[in-house]
């Protein structure tokens, strides 16, 4: 789960790192109040992607009027998509260097890994591909936590001035703590800013929480931003389905998340483009079949609706159910391939086959077939 | 031989009285896995099905049953389960199998370092498990779609699994064994891992790779064919059209930085001589091409 910018700044700062002040706004005239209030600001969207400054997304105003006109402009507009909702205020300023400092899970290592680069300011991976020696990393063993020597040898990569690499190493370990106790995939500061008169500043935070982690943190998964996600994903969620919207025709809904994959790229294959990932999970309720059938018949380009399913414990004849359940219960107004095979597949076949629908139990007849069905083609 | 599991294998299902922990150990029995043990806290002194004895602790289990288990699978709910995987490993068993999705990753960076003190060998989490076909069975792969034979089938993926080794079956090529690893982040077994017990294993032929997107361990693993394997591998990988940046389902199938995107992969398995599948159907032609 992403949290946005204000979120993170208020969640860090309960560890100890201290933000220079900052207010959340979402009309323009708030934005001016805050701005007469503290001089020249900074207005930055809350939006969950990086690159804002390049869209457009971080201004700075001298006044309040010059302010108010940032907000107006920034507010309800989209990023990459994403609509504005709220801006961060924050007062503008002078900055002598930037560096970065974050934690990630590291997959290969198995562990935390803490990461710093004099080259702060820009997007990290776009460092790690252009000038990887300016990446310096420290792999935590979580039993002991980061040791004070990691922190400090990382702070001498980004300062000379002992003070400073003092204050660095400080503010790492505040990061680590709240990564640890927060349940984070990633805590990045960045830029982390010295002043010209050698004090640190972190200027922007950005958290990532694992999901996994949110049954233990009640608290954080309200932090959740709706407007952040695609209706139909907060659907799915709600509904215990794994979806992802993309922009293709043929609808799928499949067990088990490789498999749906794998199916996408086999609608590929064929010479089509797949609507969406939907994976129903394991578990044969005839009522997720109907949420999935919701979801997808909700999205206008679908243009056929593809069903593969391999019955492991996952029951085709519940499945089945499910299909006939939804088709009642809803207006498919596009075709629907079904392709089931595994436990229960004779059932399930007489069920489908009973009320209407062809089943099939080859993988690559059904998506062809699907694909076939929703070319452009064949509507004209 | 096969690798892994076999029927020397004797299984202490952890979670054994809890909806898919009985449900999994029941198809278990059923397929024939010698299961000697289950243990729920509070649970202890009953009997599953009428015969396999419930203990409140892991320790329990493995003092009171002889001969004593060497293998535990673990079908415990997700905030409890890394707390299974350390009473497993303390308990003194050679093999976990953890079947739990949804594990916090931090709670997994803590769990390995335990297991790699023990010498223990973790499958999963978020795994089906393994199945050496006509011998045993741990977790929850569909025992009725294997066949015994000579092909090792190691992948990321559940379904996906299924499906491949359904086309094996029905086409002639059996099975010595085949695990999921799971599709974590971090996982107890890699790709590497089983390779090099595949190719070690005197009753395997020939080896199927499934990977999907996120990571690099395909990458590694197409190395240790290059440098390291005899045997002839045939591979997919999932996740193609995975737009960048979205998980796709599995916790670990994400493109993130570099390498973790299918073109990569399939491009190291190309580079090391593995046959890839352009789609699970191509299997039995490559295998066929491949012996």
């Amino acid at each position: 789960m992403n949290l946005h910018e204000y979120q993170a700044r208020e969640l860090l700062s309960r560890y100890g790192i201290v933000f220079p002040e900052g207010s959340i706004a979402s009309t323009p005239a708030e934005v001016r109040d805050i701005a007469s209030r503290i001089g020249t600001v900074v207005i930055k969207a809350q939006v969950h992607t990086g690159g804002r400054g390049k869209a457009g997304g971080v201004k700075v105003a001298r006044n309040p009027d010059e302010a108010a006109e940032h907000a107006k402009r920034i507010l309800g507009s989209t990023i990459r998509g994403l609509r504005v909702g709220r801006v961060l205020v924050v007062p503008a300023a002078t900055i002598a260097t930037e560096a970065y400092v974050g934690l990630i899970v590291d997959r290969e290592a198995g562990a935390p890994v803490l990461m710093v680069s004099p080259a702060g300011g820009v997007d990290i991976e776009e460092v790690a591909g252009k000038t990887p020696e300016h990446i310096h990393r420290a792999t935590i063993d979580p039993r002991y936590g980061l040791l004070p020597h990691q922190a400090m040898a990382l702070g001498f990569h980004l300062y000379r001035d002992v003070k400073l690499v003092r204050a660095a190493a400080e503010l790492m370990q505040r990061l680590y703590a709240a990564f640890s106790a927060l349940g984070g995939t990633l805590v990045e500061i960045n830029p982390l800013a010295t002043t010209p008169d050698g004090t640190l500043v972190p200027l922007d935070a950005k958290i990532v929480i694992d999901d996994s982690e949110l049954p233990r943190h009640p608290k954080l998964a309200e932090l959740r931003d709706p407007e952040s996600e695609d209706p139909s994903e907060q659907l799915a969620r709600a509904a215990g389905l794994s979806f992802i919207k993309l922009t293709g025709s043929v609808g799928c809904c499949v067990n088990g998340a490789g498999l749906a994959m794998a199916t996408m790229d086999l609608v590929k294959f064929y010479g089509g483009e797949p609507a969406n990932f939907l994976d129903i999970g394991g578990s044969s309720n005839p009522q997720k079949v109907v949420a999935a059938l919701r979801i997808i018949t909700a999205d206008s380009s679908v243009r056929a609706i593809l069903f593969n399913i391999f019955g492991g414990i996952t029951r085709c004849d519940d499945v089945a159910n499910g299909i006939v359940q939804a088709t009642r219960e809803l207006a498919v107004r596009v075709p629907i391939v079904i392709r089931l095979t595994g436990t229960n597949e004779a059932k399930a076949v007489a069920i489908l086959t009973e009320a209407g629908f062809a089943a099939l139990t080859d993988m690559d007849q059904a998506v062809e077939r699907a694909v076939y069905l929703a070319s452009p083609e064949r509507g004209r | 031989m096969s690798i892994f599991i076999d029927d020397r294998t004797r299984v202490v299902v952890q979670g054994i009285t809890g909806r898919d922990g009985s449900f999994h150990a029941r198809q278990m029995l059923a397929y024939g896995t010698s299961i000697v043990a289950g243990v729920t806290p509070g649970r202890g002194g009953e009997r599953f099905e009428d015969r396999v004895p419930v203990f409140n602790l892991m320790s329990q289990a493995m003092q009171e049953t002889d001969p004593r288990p060497n293998t535990a699978v673990i079908y415990v709910p997700a905030m409890n389960a890394a707390a299974a995987i350390y009473e497993a490993a303390d308990a003194g068993v050679e093999l976990i199998v953890c079947i739990t999705e949804g594990i916090p990753v931090l709670d997994m960076t803590r769990v390995m370092p335990y297991l790699r003190e023990r010498r223990v060998r973790l499958i999963g989490p978020n795994c089906p498990g393994l199945i050496s076909p006509g011998k045993s069975k741990v977790g929850i792969i569909p025992g009725n779609i294997c066949r015994a034979g000579r092909v090792g089938v190691v992948s990321r993926s559940g379904t996906l699994t299924y499906e491949i080794v359904h086309q094996l079956s029905t086409h002639g090529f059996g099975q010595s064994t085949c695990v999921g690893i799971g599709g974590d982040p971090i996982i107890g077994t890699r790709f590497v891992d089983c390779l090099a017990a595949f190719e070690g294993d005197s009753e395997t032929d020939a080896v199927v790779m499934i990977g999907e997107i996120g990571g690099t361990d395909e990458q590694h693993a197409a190395e240790f064919v290059r440098s390291s394997m005899r045997k002839p591998v045939v591979g997919f990988i999932a996740g193609r059209t995975a737009p960048p940046g979205r998980r796709m389902g599995h916790a670990g199938a994400i493109v993130s930085g570099a390498g973790g995107g299918a073109a990569d992969k399939i491009a190291a398995f190309e580079q090391a001589g593995i046959r890839v599948m352009q789609r699970p159907a191509d299997v039995v032609p490559l295998l066929t091409e491949a012996r």
